[in-house]
């Protein structure tokens, strides 16, 4: 691995409920690269980005993960977040009675905290906040309502993205940010993501479909298959896949 | 994968429920007791050690006749071996030669008890702004700011120091919203009821402190029958807390009380629990049992009675503040955050009766269940005929953590007015373990976030809480949930 590596995956293997779902899976990651991963539905995509984060849901057999050079199979989910984690989620879930607000600061402070950094009061965080809302076009408004409650499909994803810029993560997993978007919506995201991107940073996006990446433009896709990757190519290569399917790869 | 991500959250919710119980020690005193068992002879022993007028002891053998005849009510949804009551000791107080006259008088080993448990009795340190009458086992030790209230015509004092005093009042109001026979335990408690608070304000006043009763149960095999009273007289208003703590004992203790609330024409009671008794351990092994009979009479035009508890203790509640609405106009409320975990039971809700024109009621309820606990609402909104126009609406929310914790509702509602309007919320949530996730993959700790659903969960209540009272709860439920999930 050279210096400027940010994610290392060896021969992982993966299991659920006595099913292997990922097997010896490799990738690396490099500092400024944006690499997007497609596949069929149940090739193990969504398993494969919680397994990042450390769901506890899945057991890891063999293999290493090594997140900045240190091995992070044995490190809590939240303070991978502190490292520099972060998923959006495909299905992001409500939670009632917790403004986005709240939890937004505490998301932030907990970070803070964990560097030994000043944790922000209401007002301060207020300030912080408002300036992150512009990237994705949302109003304050937002902040008052509870987190993902009753938002529209459109309102997680925006909200899934807000939270990445302000938790500032290195590595950022997106998975099916895109899906069910109209395309205003999809302008506004990627316009975000692309704000953030940075040379310092690394993004993996999770998607279906071509269209997302017209606006954010991946260094490499892959293509997942039966808990493997079996092919990695350019962005031409997400092309031939909008005009082929994925028979011809098997 | 399910089952290792539950397992997850089953640690942390034990780990965060399980937070030792800091109001566990018990006090060590010398004490005079009527030793246990329960016949005539008890009965007529507690009116003698309490000098009674006759009437009441009257009243008491009533009581106990009637609930000789009785039996343990068994529709609840809980589940216990059988009380024997001849096991409680029915009086237990801390030895004391005379009448006490002034605080210096009291024990310091019981003021030290108060003190640790956050109550300052002594002139210095006491609240400025809540009176309080401490009751420790089965007698009041010292009620504050007694002869300032007095100036306001307002009495605030022990029951069995206004039994002498003011008895005619209690003859009027004693028994009279709560009658002897109402219950098992109304029945019991009616017979054997050692102390508790009596308060009246009187007509045009304000009550200028907040009135508070702080229980004690300390002895392990004593049980505690305490009652209360409050009467306030027409377009006056008063506000009453009420804290309970018991020590951590193996073995079970009985609390069954009676609260009667009496609203006069335009009068306006509001009365908050925070209800804090020793739960048991995690294994379900002791805990105190908590039958209580609450309920509070509007008897005039426009009266008010506002309920709100937060029960979070106890291995067994049983209890119902309800409101009678006969006066027209008036209003009932009942406010209520119920939290169980290990092997708590709670059977807990309302009854709102309304009998008056325009009455109004209404209910709100959250349940919150942990562990193997059950937690269970239980209400009844009754619209008699002659209540024209009267209304009620019900909330009843739900949230379950873990995946074996129990929530239930019984919602009964009985209408005969046509011109009646009546509305009915529930939900059932959960805070599931992809919720959890969510939390830890923002880098929230499990607690934290736990402690924001919980807290946003019981808004609604808290606001309705006095100020002092409404951070302790929100810090007494995170830490009844510490290690509860995770």
């Amino acid at each position: 691995m050279n210096s400027t590596t940010i994610l290392e995956i060896k021969d992982l293997e993966v299991w659920i409920n006595n099913n292997k779902i990922l097997k010896k899976l490799n990738l690396t990651i490099n500092q400024g690269e944006i690499h997007a991963i497609m596949g069929p539905n149940g090739s193990g995509k969504s398993t494969f980005s919680k397994v990042l984060v450390g769901h506890p849901a899945y057991s890891i057999i063999s293999g290493e993960i090594k997140f900045k050079g240190m091995s992070i199979i044995e490190i809590e989910p939240d303070e991978r977040s502190h490292l520099g984690l972060f998923l959006a989620f495909q299905y992001p879930i409500e939670i009632p009675g917790v403004s986005n607000a709240d939890f937004l600061r505490l998301a932030y402070n907990s970070k803070q905290k964990f560097y030994n950094k000043p944790e922000l009061g209401p007002v301060e965080f207020l300030t912080v906040i408002n300036e992150k809302l512009k990237f994705v076009n949302m109003s304050s408004s937002f902040l008052d309502r509870n987190v993902n409650e009753g938002f529209s499909g459109g309102e997680k994803k925006r909200n899934e993205i807000l939270q990445m810029i302000l938790l500032d993560s290195t590595l950022s997993i997106l998975d099916e940010t895109d899906s069910g978007l109209d395309i205003d919506a999809l302008k506004t995201i990627s316009n975000g993501i692309n704000k953030f991107m940075n040379p310092s940073k690394a993004i993996i996006l999770i998607t279906h479909y071509q269209r997302l990446l017209e606006y954010v433009k991946p260094n490499y896709v892959h293509i997942m298959h039966n808990g493997k990757i079996i092919k990695t190519g350019s962005a031409d290569l997400a092309k031939k896949i909008e005009e082929q399917g994925y028979e011809w790869l098997y | 994968m399910i089952n290792k991500s539950n397992k997850i959250l089953n640690k942390a919710i034990t780990k965060l429920v399980n937070k030792t119980y800091q109001y566990g020690f018990s006090t060590n005193i010398e004490k005079d007791i009527i030793k246990k068992g329960l016949n005539e002879q008890t009965v007529h022993l507690i009116s003698q050690k309490k000098q009674e007028p006759p009437f009441l002891l009257e009243f008491r053998l009533k009581a106990y006749k009637k609930w000789k005849q009785m039996l343990e009510p068994e529709w609840a949804y809980l589940k216990f071996p059988q009380i024997n009551y001849q096991e409680i000791i029915y009086y237990s107080a801390p030895k004391s030669q005379k009448k006490l006259k002034s605080l210096n008088e009291v024990d310091p080993e019981l003021l030290q008890t108060f003190e640790k448990l956050g109550i300052s009795l002594t002139e210095q340190k006491r609240l400025a702004n809540v009176a309080i009458d401490a009751v420790f086992d089965s007698v009041s030790i010292v009620t504050t700011f007694k002869d300032e209230l007095k100036q306001y015509g307002v009495i605030f004092s022990s029951i069995s120091e206004s039994i002498d005093d003011y008895s005619e009042l209690i003859k009027k109001y004693l028994g009279s919203i709560v009658p002897i026979g109402d219950n098992y335990f109304s029945a019991l408690n009616s017979a054997v009821f050692t102390d508790g608070s009596f308060c009246y304000i009187p007509q045009n006043t304000i009550c200028p402190l907040d009135l508070s009763t702080y229980f004690r149960i300390n002895d392990k095999n004593s049980g505690q029958f305490e009652r209360t009273l409050i009467i306030a007289e027409k377009n006056s208003q008063v506000n009453y807390l009420e804290g309970c703590t018991a020590p951590q004992y193996d073995t079970n203790q009985l609390h069954a009380a009676i609260v009667e609330l009496i609203a006069l024409e335009k009068a306006s009671i509001r009365y908050s629990t925070v209800q804090n008794w020793y739960s048991g351990n995690k294994f379900g092994k002791g805990g105190v049992y908590n039958f209580v009979t609450k309920r509070g009479l509007c008897s005039g035009i426009q009266a008010k009675i506002s309920w709100t508890q937060v029960e979070t203790g106890s291995a067994i509640t049983w209890k119902y503040p309800s409101c009678i609405l006969i006066g027209e106009n008036s209003q009932g409320e009942f406010y209520s955050v119920a939290l169980t975990n290990n092997y708590q039971q709670a059977d807990t809700g309302t009854k709102m009766i309304h009998i008056g024109k325009n009455s109004r009621s209404r209910v709100i309820s959250k349940g919150i269940s942990a562990g193997k606990s059950k937690n269970t609402y239980r209400g009844l909104v009754h619209i008699n005929s002659k209540a024209f126009n009267s209304r009620n609406y019900s909330q009843c929310d739900s949230l379950l953590i873990g995946n074996i914790s129990n929530a239930n509702t019984f919602p009964f509602i009985y209408v005969q007015n046509s011109t009646a309007k009546i509305e009915h919320e529930a939900s059932t949530s959960k805070i599931g373990e992809e919720q959890i996730f969510y939390f830890l993959q923002r880098g929230i700790s499990l607690e934290k976030g736990i402690e924001l659903m919980i807290s946003g969960f019981c808004r609604e209540i808290f606001t309705k809480l006095p100020l002092e009272f409404a951070a302790e709860a929100d810090k007494l439920l995170t830490l009844k949930l510490e290690g509860s999930v995770g």
